[in-house]
């Protein structure tokens, strides 16, 4: 699709015309709602536990305040978001397959936190953590020289296993059945803690990593990947090594995801051995197809998704349960079933109706509004 | 045309696969700053050789020489660097991308930041580097004509539009040898009379050595130095239009006996 420039908006050097976002809008636009999720914490810092009461600091910062499980929600679709675009730069950028993304996820918040315990800050702890499952990730990516497609996928699914088995074996680094405790990271004279607090660390993340991938796939080494996924023979030709970009794809999604899970731990300030499971890999698959494969924003919102769909559908049940319908076809406990009935049910209408992800029809709802009323 | 070491000497190269010869002893030095085109009927071994230069395949016997240097069994991605460029006779660009990304694929081997510069794209020189190679590319872009298509998805363009995508990404590679496989393939007569002229522009401004295989007879005979024909994965006749035509092979194998010279 040919980008829409409004009128107006001219380009006087490849610079301006190489922006991240290509019109002045879209960039006032997302430095607005960075602010504004910037904002999002302050009264509950501010006023502390008295917000609730009458807001006494007034209607805006009692307005923006989403509570504590808000911001809870906010901080895993941060986490998860980068987590699910270190699998779309795998997935969805380079077009190869991991069902492994998971035990990578765990990797890196196991890694965090026994790199915490031995005497690494947390904010040093959380890169190590990616680098190590970048490491963790290339080995289990050497495959991905060789294979392809459902092959591909079965070797992943192996270091999903594999990596899943250490976990549950490796006392001395997960802490075993116990599973491992650790603390939140601080700073001389602030310590992070708290949801509030926590929430600047994701958002700093999260603005970090997804500029640095949209900065990626920008440049020489990002373009090599999709050319990578879009014809290996002549990819080939354009003097792009095959085996080094599909390993790298394989490293870079790792880090991600690594980076991720250590965020995940110092949030939850305990890593468990049982969390990293399969269904937690194909979550990450759905995230990226969800929001749209090849798309950087497209894995926030795939992200933003999957936390969001089971608190709707639970909203929903909550106000179905002790109803009408409820007593009409006596569903009683039976709601809660209904609830993963509809998460399914929705992601399958979903994977139907809209396959490009949420990325694309957020473009053509942009589209939309810019040739309204004339968009023939 | 000045006579020094051919910029691509093919020496004895046959390939088998298995009990099939798709080329047999085929030796031919194409001259520095010619158009060379290779013809032949369908499944004469033309592509296969073509792939054999570009590093699709290995030749089972025989040696390749650019300029001089033995690259038989160079690895594909060394020869964008070492100078040969390639299009391929099925479209072969990369369809989710841009116009402008599929071409400054192109550059890949001509750039040097890797992912960590990239992804630090305003601190380490990336940013420079984007800017200095998208200039040439756009000269490319202006060649071509196709800077109204620059931000369009390469994959919903129209056929002949394509073909001069993957033209463009293929002259981005800088390269001193280019291969062309059938640009004109399904072309009408006007997009095939605007890629003669590229073709012979890009020999003649550019300085590119062109090897390219062709069938329509009326464009390799206007605009080729000299032509090679191919029969059965073995050489029958190589020379100037004019020799070529004239040769009895020739007309036996490829253009049929009956048939009055095109133009």
């Amino acid at each position: 699709m040919v980008a829409l420039t409004p009128a107006g908006d001219f380009r006087a050097s490849y610079r301006q015309d190489m922006t991240l976002f290509p019109t002045r809008n879209s960039r006032r636009g997302v430095w607005l709602g960075v602010l504004l999720l910037a904002l999002l914490p302050l009264p509950a810092l501010l006023l502390g536990d008295v917000v609730d009461e009458d807001g006494t600091l007034g209607g805006l910062l009692g307005a923006l305040d989403i509570g504590r499980y808000g911001m809870g929600l906010l901080i895993q679709i941060g986490f998860l978001g980068i987590a699910a675009l270190g699998l779309n730069i795998l997935v969805g950028f380079t077009g190869q397959i991991s069902i492994g993304h998971a035990a990578f996820f765990g990797v890196g918040a196991f890694a965090s936190a026994w790199l915490h315990e031995h005497g690494v800050p947390v904010f040093l702890a959380m890169p190590l953590a990616g680098l190590l499952t970048a490491a963790v990730g290339l080995v289990f990516g050497l495959p991905a020289t060789r294979l392809k497609g459902l092959y591909l996928a079965i070797a992943t699914l192996a270091a999903q296993f594999i990596i899943e088995d250490f976990f549950a074996r490796a006392q001395w680094f997960t802490g075993g059945v116990a599973g491992r405790m650790t603390e939140p990271p601080s700073l001389p004279g602030i310590r992070f803690d708290g949801e509030e607090a926590y929430f600047y660390v994701v958002l700093g993340a999260v603005v970090i990593m997804f500029a640095a991938a949209a900065n990626l796939m920008r440049t020489r080494d990002g373009r090599a990947l999709v050319a990578v996924r879009d014809h290996y023979l002549s990819a080939e030709m354009m003097g792009i090594n095959l085996a080094y970009y599909r390993t790298l794809s394989f490293g870079i999604a790792s880090f991600y995801a690594g980076v991720a899970g250590a965020l995940y731990a110092h949030h939850l300030q305990f890593v468990s051995v049982e969390a990293f499971n399969i269904l937690f890999s194909i979550q990450f698959l759905g995230m990226v197809i969800i929001g749209g494969l090849g798309s950087i924003s497209g894995s926030l919102m795939g992200a933003a998704f999957m936390v969001a769909l089971p608190e709707l559908v639970q909203a929903g049940a909550d106000a179905l349960a002790n109803g009408p319908l409820d007593h009409a076809l006596k569903l009683g406990a039976n709601i809660s079933f209904l609830r993963e009935m509809v998460i399914g049910a929705t992601i399958v209408l979903f994977l139907i109706f809209e396959p490009d992800g949420l990325a694309h029809r957020w473009r053509l709802i942009k589209a939309y509004w810019k040739l309204y009323p004339y968009s023939h | 045309m000045a006579e020094e070491a051919p910029i691509l000497s093919i020496a004895g190269v046959s390939l088998r696969f298995g009990g099939v010869r798709a080329l047999t002893d085929v030796s031919v030095d194409v001259r520095r700053g010619e158009i060379f085109s290779v013809i032949g009927p369908n499944g004469a071994g033309k592509t296969s050789l073509i792939n054999c230069v570009s590093g699709r395949y290995r030749p089972t016997e025989g040696r390749i020489l650019l300029s001089g240097q033995d690259i038989t069994h160079m690895r594909t991605n060394r020869r964008a660097a070492a100078g040969i460029g390639r299009t391929f006779q099925n479209l072969a660009i990369f369809s989710h991308m841009t116009v402008l990304d599929n071409i400054m694929v192109g550059r890949h081997h001509l750039m040097r930041s890797g992912f960590l510069g990239g992804m630090a794209y305003w601190f380490g020189g990336a940013e420079q580097e984007e800017i200095a190679h998208r200039r040439e590319v756009e000269e490319i872009i202006d060649f071509l004509e196709i800077q109204h298509i620059r931000k369009a998805v390469a994959g919903q363009l129209s056929y002949g539009l394509r073909k001069r995508v993957e033209l463009a990404r293929a002259m981005a590679l800088k390269p001193q040898l280019i291969l062309l496989d059938e640009p004109m393939a399904g072309m009408n007569l006007e997009e095939k009379e605007d890629m003669a002229r590229y073709i012979l522009d890009l020999n003649e401004e550019w300085g590119m050595t062109v090897v390219m295989i062709e069938h329509d007879m009326g464009v390799v005979m206007d605009i080729s130095h000299r032509v090679m024909v191919l029969d059965f994965g073995q050489k029958i006749a190589e020379g100037t239009p004019e020799i070529v035509m004239a040769n009895e092979h020739v007309r036996r194998a490829y253009l049929g006996e009956a048939v009055e010279p095109t133009e």
